[in-house]
């Protein structure tokens, strides 16, 4: 374990660390250090992958669900095509080659099976996914935005600001986000997944607000911050030029890991009803559904928790992987390999 | 502290008035509560909607009509405490004082079980840092904490109660199933106790063996149909439990202890006897309670006698032991029942996909918290699922926070043995900041609740608010509304008050 270490091993790690971050600045470092953590980056693959996958194969929908606006995608079947049930409804995807089930690698007609009247499970999924993604981004977005600026405010001025905005942030944070999302999405869960996010926004900035007001509060009393306003900068540019760049960090972690739970907000909205409203889709919206047949038609069930699933896990390993890089205390571990290249370092200088 | 205090609730209170002012504002815009009469061809339509319009004060607009609601809430500083009526004209809080108990049952289980055990794994990962266990439980702590709850929930009803049932009919565990568990469990025990080779090896082996020894057995006897632990099974499960503790308190090292905390254990089988007949006729439900208090205080009475110049560790001990010692009873005595229930009231299907509680079931105190068991396990294991993975990770990134203090060093530095450095200066510690994040994962389960309730059919709040905010039933919808925030502000309250209790550092009075 770490903490046995002697004083010559103490030595060798730090001498390891400065080797390893001499001559590069801050952004390069984290780089540096997200990069070599490798389940945020086989995540951040897989997620880039997902969404130009999803995005293409279903092609685009904008407006809303009674004036649609589609770019196609390049898969044959739309939302509103029903053909023919074949192969009673199955899943036609056959990941197996020849040899081990007799039948060819294929994706065939229908690769996720069809619903109980003929639709195109793959349509329906793709599109459940590509909502799911934009009520992320756009939810992450919202959030981001209204809890740095208000946390920023509040922990730069301080004084009878700061307890306003504090106050009223605990006013939001009061009631739990599915009561409130559950409110909105009724009344605006038609207006299509756009819209919803972006008042679901509204609501979820509150806990990325607390963490910035606790940066600032730190930061405001640096020698830096002094400096700058010795040489007569603004209040606005101390604050979005000299303490937020210092204050991304926190930023950027809790916005990813808030994305993910935006995915399960949006979907767990959906499944009781509150959210996305038929004839738009969604994956919570299907699950809901579809969950009753599940004995009989597993496949229905299976493929939307698969996507919501990876899309949230890969999210939140992606948030843990930027962590683990702006945490300047974060060590890495240290192996025996590290370890004799450091020494054989040390001897040589 | 009485100035903070006033404050505080001061500040909660209007907290309070903020947000359920928007809740109902927002509640009141979402739709109409008499579209299906407005439609409805009905004769007597018309005279209902005029009924319902001057019954709910349609008439006056919503931010008005909140202060006739509020007035009502109010209503309790002059005796008159009233939540309005429902859409079929009940009153909200008899439907709200039905609803609570049975929400309250599932978050509470639900987030105590999921903080002991999460932050148990959290410690043992934490201990066993960048170890292939701790990969796997960051991994799988990862994976839960992305499941959507209502997925979880219709999986668990699948394969947990209707696979389960249907095993139950030919309980004989199949050799891929009794293969498999087994090598789970090595891999986990030899995961969580670690050392070098030779002790993983032997570790995994014991593990396994034991564990397939287990299932062989369970599923030869017939045992799941007809469970019990008999007096010699309690017996050793006590003795067992006797040095585990004392190892974690004290180590069994310590001979004063140890053999104190080995005296109770020996206790176990006396009181097995004792308390049969104590427990079989007419057992009444608030003796439970009782039992559980006198069992701690003879334990710990024990500890403090014998325990000589370690007294105060000696009684503790003491008193964990008898706690488990007793609770082993009370276990074997409910599965003494089971066989009971399992034909005569559940018909050989005794997990249950719906509902909270069988409907007019008369039985003893036994076959009751069966009953209450059979139906809790599913969804509380649902809501512990998601929220499980929090602690883990909280309780892992706290300990390994601590144990890089400098005050670790330093007990470390003066010849502590690593035991007592874990348990009595870094997991104390590691504690405090934990106590934040239960009060905001208590509200945050009651959310989970509202999607759980609704996959089990319970009779809970989340179903009253899903029914509700679907009606637009406003008063309904308050009444959650205000119950979810004021357990969400006084839970808060409260934590705050336990961190500066605990932490020195912080005081409340400012």
């Amino acid at each position: 374990m770490a903490d046995n270490n002697n004083l010559e091993a103490q030595g060798s790690e730090e001498l390891l660390e400065q080797r390893e971050t001499a001559g590069l600045s801050q952004s390069q470092i984290v780089l540096r250090r997200f990069v070599r953590h490798r389940a945020a980056m086989i995540s951040l693959i897989v997620l880039l992958t997902i969404i130009l996958f999803v995005f293409t194969a279903g092609g685009i929908q904008l407006g809303t669900a009674d004036a649609p606006f589609r770019i196609p995608g390049w898969w044959q079947w739309g939302l509103d095509d029903i053909p023919e049930i074949t192969n009673f409804g199955e899943p036609t995807l056959d990941v197996f080659p020849a040899f081990v089930d007799g039948t060819g690698v294929g994706i065939g007609l229908h690769p996720f099976g069809q619903d109980a009247i003929g639709k195109d499970y793959f349509a329906l999924v793709m599109r459940g996914a590509q909502q799911s993604i934009t009520v992320m981004f756009v939810i992450g977005i919202v959030a981001a935005i209204i809890g740095t600026v208000l946390g920023a405010i509040s922990g730069f001025f301080g004084k009878w600001v700061d307890q306003l905005i504090m106050r009223f942030t605990d006013l939001i944070i009061t009631v739990p986000a599915l009561i409130v999302g559950a409110v909105i999405g009724v009344q605006i869960g038609n207006l299509g997944v756009f819209v919803l996010a972006l008042f679901l926004g509204l609501f979820t900035w509150t806990g990325l607000a607390r963490l910035v007001r606790g940066e600032f509060l730190s930061l405001r009393e640096r020698e830096f911050v002094d400096a700058a306003r010795v040489a007569g900068a603004s209040n606005r540019r101390i604050i979005f030029k000299h303490i937020l760049p210092n204050a991304m960090g926190v930023v950027i972690v809790s916005v990813s890991l808030l994305m993910s739970s935006a995915i399960l907000l949006e979907t767990g909205l959906s499944f009781l009803g509150f959210g996305v409203m038929p004839p738009d889709t969604s994956l919570g919206l299907l699950i809901s559904q579809n969950q009753d047949s599940f004995s009989i038609y597993p496949w229905l069930f299976w493929w939307p928790g698969l996507f919501i699933v990876t899309i949230a896990l890969c999210v939140n390993f992606i948030g843990d992987g930027l962590r683990d890089a702006f945490d300047p205390r974060q060590k890495r571990r240290i192996t025996r390999k590290d370890r004799i290249a450091a020494k054989t370092a040390k001897k040589a200088a | 502290m009485v100035a903070y205090l006033a404050r505080r609730i001061g500040a909660m209170l209007l907290i309070l008035f903020g947000a359920t002012f928007i809740i109902y504002v927002l509640t009141a815009f979402s739709g109409d509560p008499l579209a299906d009469l407005r439609i409805s061809t009905d004769e007597n339509a018309a005279y209902l909607l005029e009924q319902y319009s001057k019954d709910l004060q349609l008439d006056i607009p919503p931010p008005i009509r909140y202060f006739l609601w509020l007035e009502g809430v109010l209503g309790f500083l002059w005796g008159d405490f009233t939540l309005g009526i429902n859409l079929d004209g009940a009153p909200v809080l008899t439907a709200l004082s039905l609803a609570l108990p049975i929400s309250i049952r599932l978050v509470i289980t639900a987030t105590i079980l999921s903080i002991i055990i999460g932050i148990s794994i959290g410690i043992v990962t934490a201990l066993r840092q960048y170890s292939r266990f701790d990969y796997s439980v960051t991994f799988v702590a990862f994976l839960f904490y992305s499941l959507p709850i209502f997925w979880v929930a219709v999986l668990l009803k699948q394969y947990g109660a209707i696979g389960f049932n249907d095993f139950l009919e030919f309980p004989e565990i199949s050799t891929e199933w009794l293969t498999g568990l087994s090598l789970v469990s090595g891999i986990f025990w030899a995961g969580i106790l670690g050392g070098d080779k030779k002790r993983i090896a032997i570790t995994f082996l014991v593990a396994t063996g034991s564990t397939a020894a287990t299932l062989v057995y369970i599923s030869q006897s017939g045992w799941l149909l007809e469970p019990s632990l008999g007096p010699v099974l309690i017996s050793l499960m006590a003795v067992a439990a006797a040095f585990g503790i004392t190892q974690l308190s004290t180590g069994i090292s310590n001979r004063r202890v140890t053999a104190v905390s080995l005296g109770v254990s020996l206790l176990t089988p006396v009181f097995y006897f004792l308390m049969q007949p104590v427990f079989s006729t007419g057992f009444e439900g608030w003796l439970m309670p009782v039992l559980a208090i006198a069992t701690v205080a003879v334990g710990a009475f024990i500890g403090f006698a014998f325990g000589g110049d370690d007294r105060r560790p000696a009684a503790r001990t003491a008193a964990i032991v008898a706690f488990i010692g007793a609770g082993l009873i009370v276990l074997d005595r409910f599965m003494q029942n089971w066989n009971e229930y399992m034909y005569d009231i559940a018909y050989g299907r005794p997990i249950r996909t719906v509902g909270d509680s069988t409907l007019e079931l008369q039985a003893d105190y036994w076959i009751t918290g069966i009953d209450g068991f059979v139906h809790l396990i599913l969804p509380t294991s649902a809501l512990m699922l998601v929220s499980l993975a929090g602690y883990v990770r909280y309780s892992r990134a706290s300990l390994l926070e601590v144990l890089n203090q400098d005050y670790i060093r330093t007990a470390r530095a003066k010849g502590l043995n690593e035991r007592t450095v874990i348990m009595r200066h870094a997991f104390r510690n590691s504690l405090i900041p934990l106590t934040t994040i239960m009060a905001f994962d208590f509200a945050g389960v009651l959310g989970g609740a509202i999607i759980t309730e609704q996959v089990f059919a319970w009779r809970g709040m989340g179903t009253i608010f899903n029914q509700a905010l679907q009606r637009v039933d406003l008063n309904g919808v308050m009444g959650v509304v205000l119950v979810t925030s004021i357990t969400a502000l006084t839970f808060n309250l409260i934590a705050d008050l336990i961190y500066s209790a605990l932490d020195p550092r912080i005081r409340v009075t400012k």
